[in-house]
């Protein structure tokens, strides 16, 4: 492969588009594939041939607006329709170069307002198992460049420079963690690509997977080039079929293009990437309990250091970095690092993919700059609180993250911002409560996620996380004391300190935002014996206690 | 060994101290008389650092670190004893002996056991959270020893040992969480293990009456792991 057989291919991609008048996109991720998307597909593309009209029908990733689905698309005029069925094909097909069918307005507003698309820029327009599709669009041009025309360091450079960190939820600098992996010296490194997606209500991984899963063996290649790795693993959740199905293929489809194999691109760079599948533990999403998981082992974290950019996959020095992190890549590498970094803010550069979901109008995917206002995120884009309910509290981060109350909706979005507000970015859940939720409920919910999910290795964790979760289910049901709460908060303290990995040190954050937020909830309950929400009921049977959870 | 390169300066609780490069923090520590609790960790088994009771404060770390598994660095402040570690420590502890059964009077490693003596040095009077007393099995299958699975604390010493010392891998951990167990072979009844070779080692490293000999009776079930080390020497000077 060469620059000219790569336009080549490109070219001849754009050529089979132009044979068509238009071209019609159905969504077919997982959410909109569960409301049977691929039987709208046919639909359509019978249809289609029936009237004759010069029409290609294409498979797509997510589009964004989730709660809209099934979606369908129509290219060039980007018509977009929602809840689209079977019988609506007839309908869609005759309006192709006409007047737009009306009844099948998504009712969007300002859902794209704001919105700036780095790592989903392909979504909705290619078909993720075509790679011709993704190389017309720009796929390959940045390996190739960096294969050619850079050297690892300058690779690097350019990664530092855009100020991309991790999106995986540490936020630790990318550029600073490749040139660590650059410099440990080794016969043998890995790339490590961390699809274990786990926290409640996240979905973004798993869309970026299913949607252009080429961006991210891309992004995996040029940090294998820069790092000097010649082998890869995507660890996967085996709870994602779709997302396996799909990146398998593209890693068929790149070995088939020659961009993973020996010599890529015809210079001397070797690399090849494998897919292990989680086994459902939510732990194996740290670092040190994926790499044992990936080398056979049970799933469990280890003390660092040695980090595994020293001492990683079978004792190799290892990169690993999260699937968002490696699609921001390939752009950062085609525009620049200064073209990344112009967008966000001082610290949080670039964009950042939320998952948005809970008691909110429209839930989705997007993608929006670093800095935006959570007000921004939640009123505009998502459209406000549904069923005409009041905002009580945002939750970021997942299990590791914490509930911001209405005061913090002015808060930009930043790693630092988030943090300083008791909660974090995390991988990018965004879930809105209204005033029907209970915090306290909230808290006791995430509580027993940490503890099924806890490994059993620590004790901190092990034990201390059963001793909260029984607290919060003593203050739900109304039998706690002040005694308790203090007790509560003792441990948060204890079991934060001392855990041995992130699942438990970050544990206690739902309950310590919580605590800060909305203690007064908590006093409801212990002095009162009310739950302001009117989610907690005051008895002791088991049918209550069930009841007090949040579903979100 | 020698030379000069190979030795660190290092501050334990104001004291100056020396220590080989390649030396954890505990290691050095109790070279130097300087008591670390522990109970995961066992001279001659690989470290876990699971237990969190070595966890002390290293100026400029951002959190506390395992003295198990933190080697010494030049000009390492550390510091093993304060208010706020001694009270994660006892808090830790009564984690421990909250999540199963540990009564110590009817237990068989009574006055022998090594969670009872940290409880006796920190001070670890009572505990203040609630007993959890999961209802888990006794396995007396194998003809010489018992695991009773309520005083087990999840060290791990006896899986690493069986493993590392032995080469039998006879033992394991599954589930998670607060369920898990430690098992022989596929969670088989011990007394059918085929790896299990009887000897006893996972017994004599166990630190509290979780493993016993069958005959063993209440105080009289004292255990040997001293023994570890000096296999481990006898075994490389074979080597050699």
């Amino acid at each position: 492969m060469n620059v000219e057989e790569l336009q080549q291919i490109a070219g001849s991609a754009q050529e089979e588009r132009e044979k068509f008048d238009y071209e019609v996109n159905v969504c077919m991720g997982t959410s909109c594939l569960s409301q049977h998307s691929d039987k709208i597909r046919d639909a359509i593309a019978k249809e289609a041939s029936a009237c004759g009209k010069s029409c290609h029908v294409r498979r797509t990733g997510c589009m964004g607006p989730c709660a809209a689905g099934p979606m369908v698309m129509i290219e060039p005029a980007e018509t977009r329709y929602g809840h689209v069925r079977e019988e609506d094909a007839k309908d869609i097909v005759a309006a192709l170069g006409g007047e737009p069918v009306a009844r099948l307005d998504p009712q969007l507003g300002s859902y794209f307002e704001g919105q700036n698309f780095v790592v989903l820029e392909n979504v909705g327009h290619i078909d993720p198992e075509k790679i011709d599709e993704y190389i017309a669009r720009g796929g390959y041009e940045a390996l190739l460049k960096v294969l050619t025309e850079m050297s690892p360091g300058s690779v690097i450079e350019q990664i530092s420079k855009s100020g991309l960190r991790g999106r995986g939820g540490g936020g630790y600098p990318t550029g600073l963690k490749w040139d660590t992996v650059a410099k440990v010296k080794g016969a043998q490194k890995y790339v490590i690509c961390n699809g274990d997606e786990g926290d409640p209500g996240a979905f973004m991984d798993r869309s970026v997977l299913e949607s252009d899963p080429q961006r991210v063996i891309e992004g995996m290649a040029i940090a294998a080039y820069a790092i000097g790795a010649n082998k890869g693993y995507v660890y996967v959740r085996a709870e994602y079929p779709l997302a396996v199905q799909r990146l398998t293929v593209a890693l068929r489809e790149a070995r088939r293009r020659g961009f993973l194999g020996n010599a890529i691109c015809e210079t001397t760079f070797n690399f090849d990437i494998d897919v292990r599948l989680g086994a459902g533990a939510f732990v194996c999403g740290e670092e040190t309990a994926l790499i044992a998981s990936i080398e056979g082992k049970r799933g469990m974290p280890r003390p660092r250091p040695p980090y595994p950019a020293v001492s990683g996959l079978w004792g190799d020095p290892t990169l690993i970095n999260n699937v968002e992190t490696f699609a921001n890549v390939a752009p950062i590498i085609r525009h620049g690092g200064e073209w990344f970094a112009s967008m966000g803010t001082a610290r949080s550069k670039g964009t950042k993919v939320f998952a948005l979901t809970g008691k909110i109008q429209r839930t989705g995917l997007v993608e929006i700059p670093m800095g935006m206002t959570l007000r921004q995120i939640i009123f505009g884009i998502g459209g406000g609180v549904a069923d005409g309910r009041k905002f009580k509290a945002v939750q970021t981060g997942g299990p590791s993250g914490g509930c911001m109350p209405e005061e913090h909706l002015d808060l930009s979005i930043s790693y630092d911002a988030l943090i300083s507000a008791g909660s974090m970015m995390g991988s990018g859940g965004m879930i809105v409560m209204d005033d029907t939720s209970c915090m306290v409920s909230v808290a006791r919910f995430f509580m027993e996620f940490c503890m099924t999910e806890s490994c059993g290795k620590c004790v901190p964790c092990r034990a201390g996380t059963v001793q909260m979760f029984e607290l919060l289910t003593k203050i739900t049901k109304g039998e706690a004391t002040h005694r308790d709460l203090d007790r509560l908060t003792e441990l948060c303290e204890v079991v934060g300190a001392t855990s041995l990995c992130g699942l438990g040190q970050t544990a206690p954050n739902p309950v310590l935002s919580t605590l800060r937020y909305f203690k007064h909830e908590y006093l409801a309950h212990i002095e009162e014996k009310r739950c302001p929400a009117g989610v907690c009921e005051f008895s002791a049977t088991a049918a209550d206690t069930r009841r007090g959870e949040v579903h979100v | 060994m020698s030379g000069e390169a190979n030795v660190r300066t290092l501050t334990v609780d104001g004291e100056e101290i020396s220590a080989r490069a390649d030396q954890t923090i505990l290691e050095a520590a109790r070279e130097h008389n300087v008591g670390i609790p522990t109970l995961c960790h066992l001279e001659g088994l690989s470290e876990v650092g699971a237990c969190r009771l070595c966890l002390v404060e290293v100026k400029g770390a951002r959190r506390l670190l395992p003295a198990c598994v933190t080697r010494v660095e030049e000009g390492m402040e550390v510091t093993t004893h304060s208010p706020k570690i001694d009270r994660y420590r006892t808090m830790i502890l009564e984690l421990f002996f909250a999540e199963r059964n540990h009564i110590c009077s009817i237990c068989v490693a009574n006055g022998n056991c090594e969670l009872q003596s940290l409880a006796l040095t920190l001070g670890m009077t009572h505990v203040e959270i609630p007993y959890q007393y999961p209802q888990l099995p006794v396995d007396a299958s194998h003809p010489r020893f018992t695991v009773d699975h309520n005083r087990c604390v999840l060290c791990t010493r006896c899986v690493r040992v069986c493993s590392e010392i032995e080469g039998a891998n006879t033992w394991g951990v599954m589930g998670r969480g607060a369920q898990s167990l430690v098992i022989t072979d596929l969670k088989e009844p011990w007394g059918d293990s085929e790896t299990c070779t009887s000897c006893g080692k996972c017994v004599q490293v166990c630190p509290t009456g979780a493993l016993f000999e069958k005959s063993s009776v209440g105080s009289k079930v004292r255990k040997h792991p001293e023994f570890l080390p000096y296999l481990r020497i006898m075994r490389e000077e074979d080597q050699a």
